[in-house]
C-alpha cells in the first residue's frame, strides 16, 4: 500500500479513462462536455505512457506523450472552431441537431 | 512514505476532479475542474520523473486548451441546463458501460505482471538524474532519433492553426476596408478629372 509502483499509476489512469468514456455517454447532448471527456481520456493515456516510461526506465514513452499532447491540442482547437462555426450557423450545439451532413 | 502520501493526494484530487468534470451542472465549473485534474495529473507526472512533460501539461493544457474551452463556453450563448436534460436518462447506460470498462481494465491489470527482464529491453535508458536533467535528455532524444516525428507534429499544429482560422474566418458584408493595392495602383488619369467650368454655369 505504501510502496507506489506501476500498478497504482495504471489504476489511476484506468479510472480517469473510465470517467472519460462514461462522460461521453452521460453528456451526449453537449458537445463541449464530450470534448472535455475526450481530453480526460487522452490524459489517462498520457499517464499510462509516463508510468510505463518510469517503470521500464525508457525515455521513449515520454517522447510519445509529447506527441499525444500535440495531437490533443490540435484536436481541441479544431473541435472548438467547428463548435463555434456550428453555433453561428444554427444557434445551438445540441448533438441531435447536428445532422446537416446526413443524406 | 511521503511519496505515497503525495501520490494518494494527487490521485484522489485528479479522480475527484474527473468526476466533477462529467457531472458538473455548469460547464464553466466543469472546465475549472478539468484544470484541477490537469494540475494534479502534472503532479503525478512529476512523481514519475517526467518534469518537462509536467510543465508542458501545465503550460499547454491549463494555459491554452482549458482556457480555450473556457472562452468557447463563455462566448456561446447557450442554455446549458436544456442540454443536460437527458443526464439521468443516460445515467444507467453510461454507468453500466463505465463499470464494464473498469472491470475489464482491472481484470487486465490483475492478471498481468511486468517481466523482470522488461526494463532491459529499453531502447533509450533514462539517464541518472544527477548526470542529466529530464529536459536535456528528452531534447537530445527528440532532436536526434525522433526529429522527423517532431517535425510532423509541428506540421500538425500548423494545419490545425490554419484550419481553425479558416473555419472561424467570416467575410462581413458592408464593411469598408482599406486596400493598399488599389490605393497604390491609382494613377492621376484614373482619379483626377479636370474640367473647364464656365463661371456662373456649374457642371
Amino acid at each position: 500500500m505504501l510502496h507506489i509502483g506501476l500498478a497504482h499509476y495504471l489504476t489511476v489512469a484506468a479510472i480517469l479513462f473510465t470517467l472519460g468514456v462514461a462522460g461521453i455517454f452521460l453528456n451526449r447532448r453537449n458537445v463541449i462536455t464530450i470534448m472535455m471527456s475526450i481530453e480526460l481520456i487522452l490524459l489517462a493515456v498520457n499517464l499510462n505512457f509516463v508510468a510505463f516510461s518510469h517503470a521500464l526506465g525508457d525515455l521513449v514513452g515520454q517522447v510519445f506523450t509529447m506527441f499525444i499532447l500535440t495531437v490533443a491540442a490540435a484536436e481541441a482547437a479544431i473541435g472548438l472552431a467547428i463548435v463555434v462555426v456550428f453555433f453561428r450557423n444554427r444557434g445551438t450545439i445540441a448533438v441531435e441537431e447536428i445532422n446537416q451532413m446526413k443524406g | 512514505m511521503i511519496q505515497a502520501l503525495v501520490f494518494y493526494l494527487f490521485a484522489a484530487i485528479a479522480v475527484a476532479g474527473g468526476v466533477m468534470v462529467i457531472s458538473a451542472r455548469n460547464p464553466v465549473h466543469a472546465v475549472l475542474f478539468l484544470i484541477l485534474t490537469f494540475f494534479n495529473a502534472a503532479g503525478l507526472f512529476l512523481l514519475n520523473g517526467a518534469e518537462f512533460l509536467a510543465m508542458v501539461l501545465v503550460v499547454v493544457y491549463v494555459g491554452a486548451v482549458a482556457v480555450l474551452f473556457l472562452f468557447v463556453v463563455m462566448l456561446l450563448d447557450i442554455n446549458y441546463l436544456k442540454l443536460r436534460e437527458g443526464f439521468l436518462q443516460y445515467l444507467p447506460t453510461g454507468g453500466l458501460i463505465g463499470l464494464i470498462l473498469l472491470v475489464e481494465l482491472v481484470m487486465v491489470y490483475g492478471g498481468w505482471k511486468l517481466s523482470p527482464e522488461a526494463p532491459l529491453s529499453a531502447v533509450t535508458r533514462i539517464p541518472a538524474a544527477s548526470a542529466m536533467s529530464n529536459t536535456d535528455a528528452l531534447g537530445r532524444l527528440i532532436y536526434t532519433h525522433y526529429i522527423y516525428l517532431f517535425q510532423a507534429s509541428g506540421l500538425i499544429l500548423l494545419v490545425a492553426m490554419i484550419g481553425a482560422i479558416l473555419l472561424t474566418l467570416r467575410k462581413r458584408e458592408g464593411v469598408r476596408k482599406q486596400s493598399i493595392y488599389r490605393q497604390n495602383s491609382r494613377t492621376k488619369a484614373s482619379s483626377v478629372e479636370i474640367r473647364k467650368v464656365q463661371s456662373g454655369g456649374g457642371i
